[in-house]
């Protein structure tokens, strides 16, 4: 290549770059604009439920802008910085980066428990607060990280309910409990296997996939082998729905227990008729009973359609960051992350208060059982600062 | 005992699918000593056109029987294969028939690559399910079930393998596949239009390779963009360990390595005391082919490769 060739490349990718980098940052640094980062899969197996988390966000900053924002006597506009971390750590990490660098005040992210921990070190490291509407392993906010909460509770509630409804209310005396190998799904999956032998169950298989596969019928084989009264999986719908649609080929009759990564509509839509009489938890309030649901429920469906799952989640967690800066009366993370550990508000799932790690004080864990196709609620189990 | 009967009929089923995949690498590594890295790829177009023709089906409410409407997809799926597996060779292969084997090799990867963006941009990155409209039969027996559509992926993988091997060996257009896989200029030389072979056989085996495709989707019943590079991968695994460029090898070979992945899958965490899982069940296909390789590389039944100068 000749000189003049090499130099027009480099001239060529350097403004390139000046371009790309410039179209970003202007908006977040104005003066009068508060960015939030929103951190959720937008493409992918997991897309049904990022979107819906994506949406949330949205709908709360465009009810808190159409209200007016006025951080210390200033008024100011909100805007949402989407990014699409596809479920995948890899892709999260960068993600978390790019937000970083985007100059965004706080960040809503992100859905699943094995983006949000590896992401949570690189919010931490910058300062920036993250509230996850939906990750519930134990890990994210045992890490001693300042900036780390979440709005639903944990899968050490979760997995404690889920083990003894299986054993106490589901007649599960013999239990079988496969994981897809995520921090999310074994978290779970590990705190099931406790609570159950708590509660007097006995564990029969425990067998592995992960969040990519689709082939189940050689561990179900194995598992049907030892004739278990309840089959737990923690994992995700993408899996979940085949995983019931090939317990039924195999002529399985256990029952399929899943947490909350399999109660959503699109699990009904994967596993068809396969779907009925599964059972699924999901931390937090039925919506019908979240003390606004079903405000949140009317103004969402009109805007957004059908909920997913974790939409009212990300709507208190966006709710929440805004809510600590009009009280701090700034928007700089490092003025406004101490009165967002002392938030006490009630959103739309309940009262959101944190503990010391982050984690959310209220932990209710409600019950679903597929009928006719639709989920309907078993049993809400209250414990924590929630119980009455 | 029934679980390991269950375990082998479920390695027969994923194997009968491995089998179709691997034979349409080994016709192409036979005649041109090419791994056809695409073929995978074109696995995964069968079944997500096929899923395409049928959802739109149904979306439009035609009333016609389940059965059929997948025939219909299936036949679409085909066809469009069939073109496909035309034009890749015509485009991306033959105007490397004289070109040093790593660059096709490479071209190959690379028309894999583009094949799943290609899915990726038409069908987006989310699973597409396949629609419950097939009877499913179940039978079972003494601990062991098997549904309808196991048996007809076991029974039509049989059909149309006996139909290769039959066109293979028992006809004339068979004996010009065998020749030009032998030599293609002394094949020339004896009045064989060696493009033309090489072109069917292309076709033949993007064909098998639809029909594994809808299988994939219909046993698992989702599809997805990306289903066909593991799948691909498995399926040459499946070849090599036949025996590369030998037709009863593949279909030997992709029997061997289903079963061997389901037994493997179901029992190894019994085996190593809880210490590997059944998440280790795709490795087993790749410790498979570093076996073959190491220790014997010609494959089960030795491989047919042509002599070349």
């Amino acid at each position: 290549m000749t000189l003049s060739r090499v130099c027009m490349m480099i001239f060529a990718s350097a403004v390139a770059t000046v371009l790309t980098a410039c179209g970003r940052a202007s908006v977040c640094d104005k003066p009068d604009v508060v960015c939030i980062g929103s951190g959720a899969p937008l493409t992918g197996p997991q897309a049904h439920l990022g979107k819906d988390n994506d949406n949330g966000v949205r709908l709360a900053i465009e009810e808190l802008n159409a209200q007016g924002v006025t951080l210390g006597g200033k008024k100011v506009r909100l805007e949402v910085v989407s990014e699409d971390d596809q479920a995948d750590p890899k892709s999260g990490t960068i993600v978390a980066q790019k937000l970083v660098d985007t100059h965004v005040k706080g960040v809503v992210g992100h859905l699943n428990s094995g983006v949000s921990i590896p992401t949570s070190k690189i919010y931490s490291d910058n300062g920036i607060p993250q509230i996850s509407p939906s990750a519930t392993a134990v890990k994210f906010t045992a890490q001693g990280l300042k900036t780390t909460f979440r709005v639903m509770a944990n899968d050490s509630q979760q997995g404690k309910v889920l083990g003894e409804f299986a054993v106490k209310k589901m007649g599960g005396k013999k239990i079988a409990i496969i994981d897809d190998r995520t921090a999310y799904g074994q978290g779970l999956a590990d705190e099931v296997e406790k609570s159950v032998k708590a509660s007097g169950g006995q564990v029969v298989a425990r067998e592995y996939s992960s969040d990519q596969s689709k082939d189940f019928f050689a561990i179900l084989t194995s598992i049907k082998s030892k004739n278990p009264d309840v089959i737990f999986f923690g994992g995700m719908d993408p899996q979940a729905g085949p995983m019931v649609k090939q317990m039924h080929t195999l002529g399985l009759k256990a029952k399929f227990l899943g947490g909350d990564g399999a109660q959503t509509a699109e699990f009904l839509k994967l596993a068809g008729k396969d779907a009925e009489g599964v059972t699924a938890s999901l931390p937090g309030l039925p919506l019908a009973s979240m003390p606004g649901g079903s405000v949140f429920k009317k103004n969402f469906n009109a805007k957004y359609g059908e909920i997913q799952n974790y939409a009212p989640y990300a709507y208190d967690a966006a709710m929440t960051l805004v809510d600590a800066m009009k009280r701090a009366g700034s928007s700089d993370p490092s003025k406004y992350l101490p009165e967002l550990a002392r938030t006490q508000r009630d959103g739309v799932t309940g009262p959101i208060n944190f503990d010391e790690k982050g984690d959310v004080k209220a932990a209710t864990i409600t019950l679903y059982r597929v009928k006719n196709g639709k989920w309907e609620i078993v049993d809400v189990v209250h414990s924590g600062a929630d119980k009455k | 005992m029934d679980t390991f009967v269950q375990q082998l009929i479920n390695g027969l089923v994923l194997g009968s699918i491995y089998a179709l995949v691997a034979l349409g690498y080994t016709m192409v590594y036979g005649i041109l000593e090419l791994i056809n890295f695409a073929h995978g790829e074109v696995t995964m177009m069968g079944a997500l056109v096929a899923l395409a023709v049928i959802g739109g089906l149904l979306g439009q409410g035609v009333a016609l029987p389940g059965l059929v409407i997948v025939l219909i997809g299936l036949g679409v799926a085909i066809a469009a294969c069939m073109l496909l597996g035309f034009a890749i060779e015509r485009i991306a292969y033959r105007p490397l028939r004289r070109a040093p084997r790593l660059t096709a090799l490479i071209t190959a990867i690379g028309m894999s690559i583009v094949l799943q963006n290609v899915a990726m941009l038409i069908w987006g990155k989310q699973y597409i399910t396949f629609p419950d409209v097939l009877p499913l039969a179940r039978f079972e027996a003494g601990g062991i079930t098997i549904n309808a559509l196991q048996i007809a992926i076991v029974l039509l993988s049989c059909v149309l393998m006996a139909g290769l091997w039959f066109l293979v060996q028992r006809t004339g257009f068979g004996r010009a596949m065998r020749a030009t896989a032998q030599s293609p200029e002394l094949a020339g030389l004896m009045g064989i239009n060696s493009n033309h072979v090489i072109s069917i056989t292309f076709v033949l085996g993007a064909a098998l390779a639809a029909i594994a495709g809808v299988m994939v989707a219909a046993y698992y019943t989702q599809a997805h963009y990306y289903m066909g590079f593991l799948l691909g991968l498995k399926a040459f695994t499946a070849a090599v360990l036949g025996g590369i460029g030998n037709i009863a090898g593949a279909m030997l070979g992709g029997l061997l390595l289903g079963i061997l992945e389901s037994l493997g899958a179901g029992y190894i965490g019994d085996l190593t005391g809880g210490f590997l899982g059944s998440h280790y069940q795709d490795v087993f296909a790749f410790f498979v082919l570093i076996g073959v390789l190491v220790f014997r590389p010609s494959g089960l039944l030795g491989e047919r490769v042509g002599e070349r100068a």
